[in-house]
């Protein structure tokens, strides 16, 4: 199951999932860190793995990866036991840890050949366009690598494989906006070649730009999972429209929030939010009022995100803000 | 951090508010609140060591024939590469011993403490990104560096006067005891002012410690050789810093001038590097980092060969040093006849070396050292696997196709290797150095017999680290006990009065003594047993259990 693998990845989205959780348990000591967690990964997926610190996203990684033995549940990769068939799963996917460290008497290019060798599948003009593309001095020793830097290292060590699946546990900490857009492209070009994909992160705009289905999970048990469009049918859009006649009807109807309203140059400028399952009611309402500008955003994962861990992300003083900018980008 | 400024007298141009040295105070304070621990602990480990050194000189006072004899063995050249000068040897006095013997491994000691403090607080704070935080608060530009260079002066000559302290307790003379210490003192201070050197020039505190240490190594084989050249040292003694201090001559005929050699070589070092300092940015050095293969080298694809990589130099150096220590050891045999009457009339050392044959029971303490020091070597390197796995790297090898046997039969195969390696050769330096020096009982082939004997008793070690990281990597500290234990069953078991099975424990107590008696296969096999199962239990132990997670 070498390179036949990787070149019809077709055959094998049609039988299995790339990963598959259910029920998973694992405890270290009195913490209980995974409590029940599901999570799958379709053939040909990119799948993202959505918590705060210490949510089990790479706890579970690491039972993926037959580093942890899980007390209870199932899971199973790549068709396989991930303790039981790790040697051979191993195989076939490639890891970026979220903390790198690399070896300190080699070369940034030293470690990448040494990863990639020991997958089996070195490919040298791959390596130098990673190398460029990353913008990595492969001549420095690791220890002189900054943190963005060894990340780097890692993630060329990983795309230089060919393999059915990428695991990656917060790949982009430390990267800058750039790299990060190299990063998010490789991603595509990876799942255009069939590659299933596990990304784990905490920062939404990142999940949201490759991201197929998402998981997101909260004290070691998946609280919400499915599509993007799935989990934004749950919740609402963000409407600005100018228009000429009164809108004050409008807030009396089922789904509408917030609505507030300015006097404008050409009529008058209302905002509201409207579940995305009311939208159909709401449109012809509007239009009829005679409309000069419309826009409606849909929502940004950040929100999503903000209903799950609200509570806790203000509490952590993380502005509520910060991504909103990118939300209409689909 | 307030502006106080209160610069060492010595070194301060300017008192206004806003100096280059603005901070100093506060940040030796800090120094010393960060380190208490470590300060206190060389402070007293040093005075410790004379404490523990002196009985057996202080027994000689009252045996000059014993003396004697002791001045014609440090006469030997092996012996003066592993004491000092000779002085005093003619007419061999307590003092005369003690600062003959004694000077050269304190200042080696110290001199390792100043590097290390020095480089701590300059660049591997500078390294770290900490001393950017200090530095932009109310410090001046050359504060963190007269504060580090402060607290290594202020410990040297703290540990100094308490040293002075425990010689003069001692019965030596006290002006003498002041001059020794004073001396190693300005010595070791030597190579910390190099330190501060190096810490300008190289980008990475590994670099500066390397560096230095290698001045701290050059100096060791100048007065080496300059010693051996002649007696009292040639010229080229002096080029050594550690011969300024061997050279005052204490307990001898007394002379200070050579320790203002030593003062003018600081003054001069902690110009050289705050003119260096002036011209470097924060956080860059004068050398840039080496660079290294974009490629790695096509035998570079199992974690056999990381692991061989990580370890083959610490290989070559321990086997290296080692040897040279037993042959120089082997050397001195010959002159044993003519220390044997006034040994065993030394208790301490009768109960060492037991009745019978002084020099075979003699060599005999000498393998166990070469076998200590094989045994030693293997721990630390089979436990380098738990700083791997901590280091996260294990993790990181485990998620490619490489499975848990692979991955620690590695660094098992490789440091069992490596031990068999630093008794072989060190057993063989010893038999060439007995050899070359004219002992033909026991032979060349008898002597050297005892290394491959040990070997059994060393992979029993090897595999208790190995399974005690398998099972309990917290707990792996407790092969050191063993160890530790295993010494102290070898040296001291008749003088303590051991019961037998207290003996038995320690897998030393299987090997033959192939000197005296025939071999037991009994106990070799027994032994080869033992490592067996222990690695065994290793390899299950550790496909079992998690991976650590940081």
């Amino acid at each position: 199951m070498t390179t036949t693998a990787a070149s019809t990845p077709g055959s094998r989205a049609a039988t299995a999932p790339a990963v598959e959780i259910h029920d998973l348990r694992k405890s270290f000591g009195s913490v209980q860190a995974l409590d029940g967690l599901d999570l799958t990964v379709g053939a040909g997926q990119v799948a993202g793995f959505l918590g705060p610190n210490g949510a089990g996203k790479s706890t579970t990684i690491r039972v993926l990866l037959g580093l942890l033995r899980a007390d209870s549940g199932s899971a199973r990769l790549l068709g396989g036991d991930p303790w039981r068939d790790a040697v051979a799963l191993h195989r076939r996917l490639a890891y970026v840890p979220g903390d790198v460290s690399l070896w300190p008497n080699l070369t940034g290019g030293e470690a990448i050949d040494y990863l990639a060798r020991l997958r089996g599948r070195p490919d040298k003009k791959r390596k130098a366009e990673l190398l460029e593309r990353f913008e990595l001095d492969p001549t420095k020793k690791a220890r002189t690598y900054s943190k963005g830097n060894r990340q780097k290292v890692a993630l060329v060590a990983a795309f230089v494989s060919q393999v059915d699946l990428l695991v990656l546990d917060e790949p982009t900490s430390g990267l800058d906006p750039l790299m990060e857009a190299v990063f998010t492209e490789f991603v595509r070009e990876a799942k255009a070649a069939g590659t299933s994909v596990l990304l784990s992160s905490h920062i939404l705009s990142e999940v949201e730009k490759v991201c197929d289905t998402v998981t997101i999970i909260r004290g070691g048990r998946s609280v919400e999972s499915g599509t993007l469009d799935d989990l934004r049918h749950l919740t609402r859009s963000a409407v600005v429209a100018v228009v000429d006649g009164d809108p004050s009807p409008i807030a009396a109807m089922a789904g509408v929030h917030d609505l507030a309203t300015t006097a404008n140059g050409v009529g008058t400028r209302v905002t509201f939010d409207v579940d995305n399952s009311e939208m159909g009611r709401v449109l012809p309402a509007i239009s009829a009022l005679g409309v000069h500008a419309f826009t409606a955003q849909p929502p940004s994962l950040e929100e999503l995100f903000m209903r799950h861990y609200g509570d806790e992300l203000a509490a952590d003083g993380v502005p509520a803000e910060s991504t909103r900018s990118q939300a209409g980008a689909r | 951090m307030s502006a106080v400024t209160a610069a060492p007298p010595s070194s301060a141009p300017a008192r206004s508010g806003g100096t280059t040295l603005t901070g100093t105070w506060s940040l030796v304070r800090f120094i010393l609140r960060r380190d208490r621990v470590r300060l206190i602990a060389w402070s007293l480990g040093i005075p410790l060591l004379y404490l523990g050194a002196l009985p057996e000189y202080v027994l000689m006072a009252d045996d000059p024939a014993g003396l004697q004899a002791r001045a014609a063995l440090v006469r030997s050249p092996a012996m003066v590469a592993m004491t000092g000068p000779g002085y005093g040897t003619d007419d061999y006095t307590v003092g005369a011993a003690v600062a003959n013997e004694l000077v050269l491994w304190v200042v080696l000691a110290l001199a390792v403490m100043s590097i290390l403090q020095v480089v701590r607080h300059t660049r591997a704070e500078e390294e770290s990104s900490r001393a950017e935080l200090v530095r932009a608060a109310v410090v001046g530009r050359h504060a963190a560096v007269v504060a580090t260079a402060s607290v290594v002066l202020a410990v040297n000559l703290v540990i100094a006067l308490l040293s002075t302290g425990v010689l003069v307790a001692n019965d030596l003379e006290a002006v003498d005891s002041l001059a020794m210490t004073l001396g190693i003192a300005v010595s070791a201070m030597t190579f910390g002012a190099v330190a501060l050197v190096a810490a300008q020039v190289t980008e990475h505190s590994r670099g500066a410690t390397g560096l230095s240490m290698a001045v701290l190594g050059a100096a060791f084989t100048l007065r080496t050789i300059g010693d051996m050249q002649e007696p009292h040292g040639s010229w080229v003694s002096w080029l050594s810093p550690i011969a300024w201090a061997q050279q005052m001559r204490s307990y001898v005929d007394l002379r200070w001038w050579p320790a203002a050699i030593g003062v003018v070589a600081i003054v001069l070092l902690l110009v050289f590097a705050s003119a260096l300092a002036s011209r470097r940015d924060f956080g860059g050095g004068l050398i840039p980092d080496r660079r290294g293969p974009a490629d790695a080298r096509a035998g570079l694809r199992s974690p056999a060969a990381v692991v061989w990589g990580q370890q083959r130099m610490s290989l070559l150096w321990t086997a290296l040093g080692l040897g040279v220590m037993w042959l120089a050891t082997g050397t001195v045999i010959a002159q044993i006849p003519s220390m044997t009457e006034t040994l065993q009339e030394n208790p301490v050392y009768s109960a060492l070396l037991g009745e019978g044959d002084l020099e075979k029971a003699f060599l005999g303490i000498i393998v166990l050292y070469a076998a200590l020091g094989a045994a030693a070597f293997g721990l630390v390197a089979t436990l380098r696997a738990k700083s791997e796995e901590e280091a996260g790297r294990a993790e990181y090898v485990l998620a490619t196709p490489v499975s848990r046997s692979r991955w620690l039969g590695a660094t098992v195969v490789i440091s069992s290797i490596g031990t068999v390696v630093v008794m072989l050769t060190g057993v063989l330096a010893l038999a060439a150095g007995a050899a070359a020096s004219g002992v033909d009982e026991p032979s060349f082939g008898t002597i050297a017999e005892a290394g491959p004997l040990y070997v059994p008793a060393l992979l029993v070690l090897v595999g208790l680290a190995a399974a005690l990281y398998a099972w309990v990597p917290r707990a792996t500290a407790l092969v050191w006990l063993v160890f530790g234990y295993t010494l102290v069953v070898e040296m001291f078991a008749d003088l303590f009065d051991l019961p037998d099975w207290a003996r038995r424990v320690s897998p030393f107590w299987w090997v033959p003594d192939s000197f005296t008696a025939d071999v037991d296969w009994a106990h070799v096999g027994g032994l080869c047993a033992v490592a067996l199962v222990l690695f065994v239990l290793a390899f299950a132990g550790f496909r079992r259990r998690d991976i650590a997670t940081k």
